[in-house]
């Protein structure tokens, strides 16, 4: 009960804190994504497919815990200021909805920091934050509970290969 | 209570402003399409054209009677450019956007169907789309939705399938490419006017522009704002707005409004999602002594400030549940300089309809042999 009367509950507190480093954040997963591409050859010639199970658990244990990550499988993080949006209510992609409160808290969650005001302050901190005006396409579900991180690998390597989910 | 709708003197200049909105060849034919117009209304060609348009929203009744949707919208009759046939706002329930949209195109109304991202996922979303244009719905309204928990079915699943965004794009790609998101062709394009909300009173006030921005990149053409009351916020909103060139590539219209009573306006600010009620306006209320009136007089006040803002295009009235002063307000703030919006005319589908049943009349037989034959034949 406490905890709905303050601005940022603890809950909420590494998700902000993530925003928060989101320059660091952002380095730390373009060095990621540069390990993940060398090891392109590795992948490829033993199965993206076999690799799949202890990415994703790694992906999830990593993701889960520092930006409230629910594994839609199409990572927009880079775009959306280390700020996750499946956790906004209406799991809005592309900007925050008009119904934010004037203390910046969720229109659903009234204890919530907004997903979107996070966003915006994070993408302000990062290198590439402009990447947070491009229009983002629907999520497809059907590739939830997938690896996102193999599949930006894949799709940088050898875009035709990728067709719907790989479970 | 009514009260009794201003009169008009202008019927001539009435005539000839909306005459250039009639198909020469007859009033009930669909209008030529123009160069670079999306759909083939008049609320686009009137925006186009550099006129100050004016849209208001209907009061969705909780009804199964036809007359209800035909009563509410009379009063708007020969004042407004376009009618908003809300899609559960507040999320509460209502009759639908497409049942509202249905009679209301029946009539030869020009409705701005809106869609909410909140009750349906793209399959039903782009059906609904084909079906309201197949009935004659030029302007579709894009928005994201109030989540459930303002409305009274707080315990419904939330959809948000596509977001505003994704929505735009997708009726974009529909109307400009001819075909679905899956990328499955259509025979024949929605030509529909898009649009989509806006509200500058919200927070991240700095991202805001940049939204829009967004948002005409997704595809909006015209936007609505939410209720504004807070008219130096607006002003600052538009400059950057203008900054960006934004006002050159989409037409803005601002959300305006009467408020009954100061209570009524303390409840919006509070229940309602989105709605910025600064104090003075409160006070001003709570000083009236007919606060109905007062609230009247604001919202005019409110319309003479904005619309001499640098790409205003036109003004949205949302008047819940005082409907009827709409024609009052349009009136009083002389927004539309003695144009007069065209009233309803006949709905092309009708005739159309008509020759489809005269047709099965003159041959009943070919028909009941049809419709044999089809029985006969096995099911596969
Ligand atoms: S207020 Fe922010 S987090 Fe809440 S629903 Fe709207 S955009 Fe999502």
């Amino acid at each position: 009960m406490t905890e709905s009367r303050s601005a940022s509950p603890r809950r909420y507190a590494i998700r902000l804190w993530s925003v928060h480093h989101a320059r660091a954040l952002e380095r730390i997963y373009n060095g990621l994504a540069h390990l993940l591409l060398r090891l392109h050859p590795m992948f490829a010639a033993l199965g993206y497919q076999r690799f799949e199970p202890p990415v994703r658990f790694l992906e999830a244990a990593v993701k889960k815990p520092l930006f409230g990550c629910r594994m839609c499988g199409q990572c927009v993080l880079s775009s959306t200021g280390m700020s996750c949006p499946m956790n906004c209510p209406k799991q809005l992609r592309n900007g925050p909805c008009g119904g934010v409160r004037a203390n910046g808290n969720c229109e659903v969650i009234p204890d919530m920091p907004c997903v979107w005001v996070q966003a915006v302050a994070g993408a302000e901190k990062m290198a590439a934050g402009d990447a947070i005006r491009q229009v983002q396409p629907p999520v497809d579900q059907r590739l939830g509970g997938t690896s996102s991180w193999l599949r930006v690998t894949q799709q940088a390597k050898a875009p035709s290969s990728l067709q719907g989910p790989r479970r | 209570m009514t009260p009794s709708p201003p009169d008009r003197a202008d019927g001539q200049a009435a005539s000839e402003t909306s005459g250039r909105d009639i198909n020469p060849a007859g009033v009930h034919l669909p209008l030529d399409p123009l160069p670079g117009h999306a759909s083939r209304g008049r609320l686009e060609r009137i925006l186009r054209r550099g006129e100050f348009a004016v849209t208001a929203e209907l009061n969705p009744p909780d009804s199964a009677d036809p007359d209800d949707v035909y009563d509410r919208a009379a009063v708007f009759d020969g004042w407004v450019d376009g009618i908003n046939a809300v899609d559960a706002s507040g999320a509460n329930c209502h009759m639908s956007s497409v049942g509202i949209c249905a009679l209301l195109t029946r009539m030869g109304y020009a409705p701005i169907m809106q869609i909410a991202c909140r009750d349906r996922n793209r399959i039903a979303i782009q059906g609904d789309v084909l079906g309201a244009a197949a009935m004659g719905v030029m302007n579709i309204l894009c928005l994201t939705g109030d989540g459930v928990q303002t409305g009274d079915q707080a315990g419904a699943k939330p959809v948000f399938d596509l977001d505003c965004m994704s929505l735009l794009e997708t009726i974009r790609t529909m109307r400009d490419e001819h075909k679905f998101l899956s990328g499955r062709k259509l025979t024949a394009a929605p030509q529909v006017f898009l649009g989509a909300a806006i509200n500058p009173f919200a927070p991240p006030f700095d991202f805001r522009p940049l939204r829009l921005a967004k948002k005409i990149a997704a595809g909006a053409q015209f936007v609505q704002s939410q209720y504004c009351f807070d008219v130096p916020m607006f002003r600052d909103y538009m400059r950057r707005v203008r900054d960006l060139g934004l006002h050159e590539h989409c037409f803005i219209l601002c959300g305006v409004g009467p408020l009954a009573s100061a209570r009524a306006a303390r409840w919006m600010r509070t229940h309602v999602p989105g709605v910025h009620i600064p104090d003075h306006i409160i006070t001003r209320l709570d000083a009236a002594s007919d606060q109905k009136e007062e609230g009247k007089r604001i919202c005019l006040d409110i319309i003479s400030e904005v619309k001499e803002i640098e790409g205003v295009a036109g003004i949205h009235v949302m008047a819940y549940r005082q409907e009827e002063y709409v024609a009052e307000i349009v009136h009083q703030s002389g927004v539309l300089k003695g144009r007069a919006p065209w009233r309803k005319e006949p709905n092309p589908a009708n005739e159309m309809a008509e020759a489809r049943l005269e047709e099965s009349a003159r041959a009943p037989d070919q028909a009941l042999q049809a419709l044999a034959a089809a029985a006969a034949e096995p099911e596969t």
